[in-house]
């Protein structure tokens, strides 16, 4: 995809210059005001209590330390439970692993199903899941809660999960189903007339085309669940809570004496996976924001 | 969440399933796809079909701190609606839903184009401007919360500089805190925003405006009067994706002010939350989370529908 502009000529000239640099200044001002906070709490995390209270919001670490870090992970009070953010971080991978390969697999053999072995009705299912990806929570919190208490799964990682895959369903299959549509029908009819079955092409042919849109699932998937904070606060209780809500809990403690440069570190570590993802993945997770366009 | 495109790209229906071969077998492979799509349906069936109308059951009981199943009639709803903190809550939505609506159309609009002039380091540029959304507000919330804080953050930096009364305490302030809302709001989403319109802004055919150039059109005519009236239908997606996320806001309002300074800055999925959980009010939350529901409703179904009828890509 080219700039839009691309085909004209450059203009020149000294107003030219000054446009293309007053340009520049806007769209480095806004980079500015999107990092502001990512550099407060990194910085912050860096320093000691001292420095903090003698220094500016702006001002990077003298000494960098990684007190607060370590504090954070082994000892900070969550409640009355000090043993850091550790635990709950762990929780998180617990829940999150899991519940994405769940749902990341039913999205799959969904999508394929609705698109390569129509049924009747089958425009009317995917519509009725996918009206899920725009539900507000708070409709189903109470049910969800009283369902979850009749399970046994009250305040467990596995109702945490099982929470997850159904919410996430709306999304996956949506997924998938667009970009299956895209592939041509064709493939699936040559391999029947082979003899190939249901499970089979959807192995041997669908999977191996499905990486990109695996990739994508998997990092929306990842970045949704590892950063919830609704279900985790309504359904998971004390020791089984997710790192989210174990941040909120800490940042949000007044007793005792403020530690900025704890509560900083504390949600780096909360933010350090979904945000590493998107370092490294950054395209997938885009892609995955403007989903319907996944399939071009 | 997000859908650009319309989400719903009918398959067409001539172009029957591929193993369109008759016989058992097909027709056997055919019941297999049912009995995989199943458990998915059925698990949305109950799980949000089901919840939805126990909810709204719930809502016309007299539900306190456990739901209780004698129905009432819509006395939850007449208690709801005469409840100041609801009234505040719903105007809140309003306030920030308008102005975070607003300004995220208008950064993201602008930033597209600016970084469509063939700029260098636009995929650096363009990583900034988006890494809010790959981070839950808990998080970025926590930095916020310092930012707006006026012992600590902005105000006490500025006065810092010398500008002894500088002030700037909107988060303390009860009839000022809901713009910190939209400020952090409009911080994480409008990167977003970009992203739709820049890729929209791509899809232009680039041969009307090179015609439009030769004509002797200047580039700012050529975008307000071709190219943004060219992706109108982006304007819609971007308006309904934004419009429902205000409407289920709450890890926002949860990090940044809590509802406060009182309920000043509530916001009606913390007011459900308050309700249902907290209050032992829960049948006036479920009117509550019903009413934001509808809401949803309004505002995504014609959007669907009009996608569904038009069948037009954006």
């Amino acid at each position: 995809m080219s700039s839009l502009t691309s085909s004209l000529p450059r203009a020149d000239g000294a107003g030219a210059r000054a446009a293309r640099w007053g340009l520049y200044l806007i769209l480095l001002l806004f980079a500015v005001w999107y990092l502001l906070p990512l550099v407060v709490m990194v910085s912050t995390s860096f320093k000691s209590l001292d420095e903090i209270r003698t220094g500016s919001l702006l001002s990077l670490p003298r000494d960098i330390s990684t007190d607060a870090w370590s504090y954070a992970w082994t000892n900070a009070c969550i409640g009355a439970d000090c043993r850091g953010m550790a635990p709950y971080f762990l929780n998180s991978v617990i829940i999150v692993v899991p519940a994405v390969i769940i749902s990341t697999l039913f999205g799959a053999l969904n999508g394929y199903a609705l698109t390569k072995w129509r049924f009747r009705g089958a425009n009317l299912v995917f519509a009725m899941i996918l009206f899920g990806s725009f539900l507000p929570s708070q409709v189903i919190l109470l049910p969800m809660a009283q369902t979850l208490g009749f399970l046994g799964l009250a305040g467990t990682a596995g109702g945490l999960i099982l929470v997850h895959v159904v919410y996430g369903l709306a999304f996956t299959t949506l997924f998938f189903r667009n970009y299956y549509v895209s592939i041509p029908d064709d493939l699936v009819k040559a391999a029947t007339i082979d003899g190939a079955g249901f499970f089979q092409i959807f192995t041997k042919i669908m999977l191996p085309l499905s990486l990109p849109i695996m990739v994508v699932t998997i990092i929306w998937q990842f970045t949704q669940i590892w950063n919830d904070f609704l279900f985790g606060a309504s359904f998971a209780a004390g020791g089984a809570q997710p790192v989210t809500v174990a941040l909120n809990n800490l940042v949000n403690t007044t007793t005792g004496v403020k530690q900025y440069n704890v509560d900083m570190a504390a949600a780096m570590i909360a933010g350090l996976p979904t945000l590493v993802v998107y370092a490294l993945a950054g395209k997938y997770f885009i892609r995955g924001l403007t989903a319907g366009s996944v399939k071009g | 969440m997000t859908l650009q495109n319309p989400p719903f790209q009918p398959a067409e229906e001539k172009a029957r399933p591929a193993p369109a071969g008759s016989g058992f077998r097909a027709s056997a492979q055919r019941h297999l796809s049912k009995l995989v799509v199943a458990p998915s349906f059925a698990a949305i069936l109950v799980f949000v079909y089901g919840f939805i109308l126990w909810t709204l059951y719930v809502s016309f009981t007299n539900s306190r701190m456990l739901p209780v199943y004698d129905l009432v009639g819509a006395d939850a709803y007449v208690r709801l609606w005469k409840l100041e903190r609801w009234y505040v809550a719903i105007e809140n939505l309003l306030i920030f839903g308008g102005l975070f609506i607003g300004i995220s159309l208008a950064i993201g609009i602008v930033l597209a184009v600016l970084l469509d002039q063939r700029i260098r380091g636009e995929g650096a540029l363009r990583t900034i401007y988006l890494y809010p959304m790959a981070l839950s507000f808990i998080v970025t919330g926590t930095a916020w919360k310092w930012i707006l804080n006026p012992s600590i953050g902005v105000q006490e930096f500025v006065r810092g500089l010398g500008f002894e009364t500088f002030t700037f305490d909107w988060i303390v302030q009860q009839d000022t805190a809901v713009y910190t809302l939209v400020i952090a709001a409009v911080w994480q989403s409008s990167g977003f925003v970009m992203a739709l319109f820049l890729a929209a802004l791509r899809g232009v055919d680039q041969e009307i405006i090179k015609a439009a150039y030769l004509d002797g059109a200047s580039l700012p005519r050529i975008y307000w009067g071709i190219v943004l009236p060219s992706i109108r239908p982006v304007f819609m997606s971007a308006f309904v994706i934004l419009a429902h996320l205000a409407v289920k806001s709450y890890d926002l309002v949860v990090a940044l002010t809590g509802g406060g300074p009182g309920y000043a800055s509530d916001l009606p999925a913390t007011f459900m939350y308050e309700m249902t959980f907290r209050r032992n009010q829960i049948a006036i939350g479920s009117a509550s989370a019903l009413m934001m529901l509808a809401t949803v409703v309004a505002i995504i179904v014609p959007y669907l529908y009009s996608e569904l009828k038009g069948g037009k890509r954006v």
